[in-house]
């Protein structure tokens, strides 16, 4: 790292903007401490880089450059609009749990509508007592500004045993130009427990605005949980979102992220399989046009033997957009009997798009079964002429392809209703192309 | 009436000319067939009928219906009514066939101003030729062609056909990779689409397909043009002295 870098104007900024924003920050003392060491931490490293081997692709001082102010607590109009964006975005008998800008909801959010085994707080709640969620073990300049900073967020646990049919679905509106959200939200699914967690990204003539949030999820043994995450910001938008999850034995963890907006977008996931004979499946697509940027990188650590890993990747492509998939599985030690696998694939719509992956194994056990593939590429010609031949105008023959392309990532959700609302989303992208 | 005129048609691959003025006229309700060597250019003339990208038409033109074909992108040239069974059908993972053939027929009927098919009645009508042509519905559900026999994919070709009701369907080489059996379930299905309002143009190498589609006017072609036309009793005399004599014009 390049200590001699210079505060540049926009580290003056943040500087400010952090002593501006210090006395609405919600925390006890203990809290307002953890806050100051995050702040100087992140003040230490600045936004993220190309020289950081992490983020070679998406180097946020050249994507995002400024750290904008944090957004005011939404007035009664954007409310609202918010209202209107939850009623737009909602999945059909979830329980949902609104953020409006960085701000818990609760006149927008069904909290009554949770059952008794799920318990609720923000996380401004939490921290009038604990500075423990504001703690994470990773070094990553934009976590320690999100410990920094966050304003409010979900504090959900679900009880050892509770079989949760409906969705629960925290949905993230965007009200305000040119401000920032900082959020942070933890779930803990108990043992044998089963629920569908649903995350939604959204804006309301909102542009230009900046998402950095963060989610710890522990899961205990024996739960069955699938995690979708559906990021459909503005196209101005920047959204960088970080999740830790640590797994428990014999756990069926499906996971599920799809990006269909924002100019700058990063997911990145440190998943660790910390209990012997569970199951993840990691999954994603990417649609990406005009000069959008979308990276995915995922961390898998199979930290215990007999777990088994697969991650399905697909980018679309299209204009100038720019895909970055960076997926790397440990296998530690101990990890014996692993079975890790990791497939993405890249579709090119235009000349000009580009794709950029990274795969990583890094394996330290000796009975392992690890691999990966890759690859990039335009539409099938022949597939597209047969499809013509048959009646399609190109751009429909297109679609169709695209669909199926990405179908096998989204095919993954075994929820058949959760699994349309997905197709719903990449049908609309689709539509606005032609 | 003159359903497909292509006239004095030179067609182009990269830099190398196929067709050297090809003339053909095909009525509606005939079945014309079309036989010659490999490389003699049948099925470039398909492929450009179709409007399979590739190719450079430098001289002559195609009309259909009185209508210049080569101005019209493939999927126009559909919604008119031709249709182009594929020597080898292409297989498209995760495009289920029913969605698929509901697609491209509402995408024909929508170009023609016509309403889309409602879908119960397209369940219906799907069902009725399917069954017809012996294709089990559990193969309709599968991605298109996909782990599809090499006489599954033809019936498919034949089952499209039967769907979207073309005035010119154009065989290629149909009867290539099949079986006896096989070809001659394909051969009933495309018998029964026979109509004085439609014609076909059968191309194929050998005489075999011609014993099940028995064609009204056989061409013989040659070095990219017809050599010779006549009767269905030509195929009987390729079949007995080869092309060779064409060859060597």
């Amino acid at each position: 790292m390049n200590v001699a870098v210079a505060k540049t104007g926009s580290r003056r900024a943040v500087s400010d903007l952090f002593a501006s924003a210090e006395g609405r920050l919600p925390g006890s003392p203990d809290v307002i401490a953890a806050r100051r060491e995050a702040f100087e931490s992140y003040e230490r490293l600045g936004l993220p880089h190309r020289r950081i081997e992490e983020w070679k692709y998406t180097d946020l001082r050249a994507l995002v450059g400024e750290v904008l102010p944090l957004a005011a607590a939404p007035d009664a109009a954007a409310s609202k609009r918010a209202a209107e964006a939850v009623k737009a975005h909602a999945i059909a008998g979830a329980c949902k749990l609104v953020l409006v800008d960085g701000v818990f909801a609760a006149d927008l959010s069904d909290v009554k509508a949770l059952v008794a085994e799920a318990s609720f707080k923000t996380l401004r709640e939490t921290l009038e007592k604990d500075a423990g969620l504001l703690k994470t073990a990773s070094t990553d300049a934009v976590i320690a500004l999100n410990a920094a900073l966050a304003t409010d967020g979900v504090v959900l646990s679900i009880a050892d045993g509770a079989q949760l049919s409906a969705p629960i679905q925290i949905i993230h509106v965007a009200t305000a130009a040119s401000t920032s959200a900082y959020t942070r939200s933890q779930v803990v699914v108990g043992k044998g427990a089963r629920v569908t967690i649903v995350e939604t990204f959204v804006a309301t003539e909102a542009e230009a605005y900046q998402v950095n949030d963060a989610v710890i999820v522990s899961v205990g043994d024996n739960a069955d949980v699938a995690h979708v995450r559906l990021m459909d910001d503005a196209p101005d938008a920047v959204n960088i979102t970080s999740q830790f999850v640590t797994i428990g034995a014999n756990v069926k963890f499906n996971f599920f992220n799809m990006t269909t907006g924002a100019a700058v977008s990063r997911l990145q996931g440190f998943i660790t399989l910390a209990g012997e004979g569970s199951e993840l499946s990691v999954n994603g697509v990417n649609l990406l046009k005009k000069t959008e940027h979308g990276d995915t990188t995922l961390v898998v650590d199979h930290a215990v033997p007999n777990c088994v890993s697969r991650e399905i990747f697909r980018a679309v492509i299209d204009d100038r957009a720019h895909s970055v998939f960076q997926g790397r599985i440990i296998v530690r030690p101990d990890a014996q009997k692993t079975d890790g696998k990791m497939m993405t694939r890249a579709l090119l719509l235009s000349d000009e798009a580009e794709a950029d992956n990274k795969p990583e194994l890094e394996i330290f056990a000796d009975d392992v079964s690890c691999g990966h593939g890759a690859t990039a590429g335009a539409l099938d010609d022949s597939l597209l002429f047969y499809l013509k031949a048959r009646g399609l105008p190109e751009k429909q023959a297109q679609a169709l392809l695209i669909q199926a392309f990405v179908g096998e990532a989204i095919e993954q959700i075994a929820d058949d209703s959760l699994r349309e609302h997905v197709i719903g989303i990449a049908e609309r992208w689709l539509e606005q192309r032609s | 009436m003159a359903l497909l005129e292509v006239k004095d048609l030179k067609v182009r691959v990269e830099e190398r000319e196929i067709l050297h003025g090809l003339t053909l006229t095909v009525n509606e309700g005939e079945v014309h067939a079309i036989m010659g060597p490999n490389g003699s250019g049948k099925s470039t003339l398909s492929h450009v009928i179709a409007g399979k990208p590739g190719y450079e038409v430098t001289d002559g033109q195609i009309l259909f219906k009185g209508e210049d074909l080569l101005e019209m992108e493939p999927d126009e040239r559909a919604a008119k009514g031709v249709f182009l069974a594929f020597q080898y059908p292409v297989e498209i993972p995760g495009v289920a066939t029913m969605n698929f053939l509901r697609t491209a027929l509402n995408a024909q009927r929508k170009a023609r101003g016509e309403s889309e098919y409602s879908t119960p009645d397209f369940l219906k009508k799907v069902r009725e030729v399917s069954k017809s042509l012996n294709i089990p519905q559990d193969m309709l559900k599968r991605g298109v062609n996909v782990g599809f026999s090499g006489g599954e994919k033809k019936r498919n070709e034949v089952l499209q056909m039967a769907l979207f009701e073309p005035s010119l369907c154009i065989l290629d080489e149909m009867d290539s990779g099949l079986d006896i059996d096989a070809l001659r379930i394909a051969a009933d299905g495309v018998n029964a689409l026979r109509s004085p309002k439609r014609a076909m143009v059968v191309i194929t190498h050998y005489q075999r397909l011609l014993n099940y589609i028995v064609p009204d006017v056989v061409h013989v072609m040659s070095r990219g043009r017809v050599v010779k036309s006549g009767g269905k009793e030509l195929a009987l005399e390729l079949e007995a002295s080869g092309y060779a004599q064409f060859e060597a014009a």
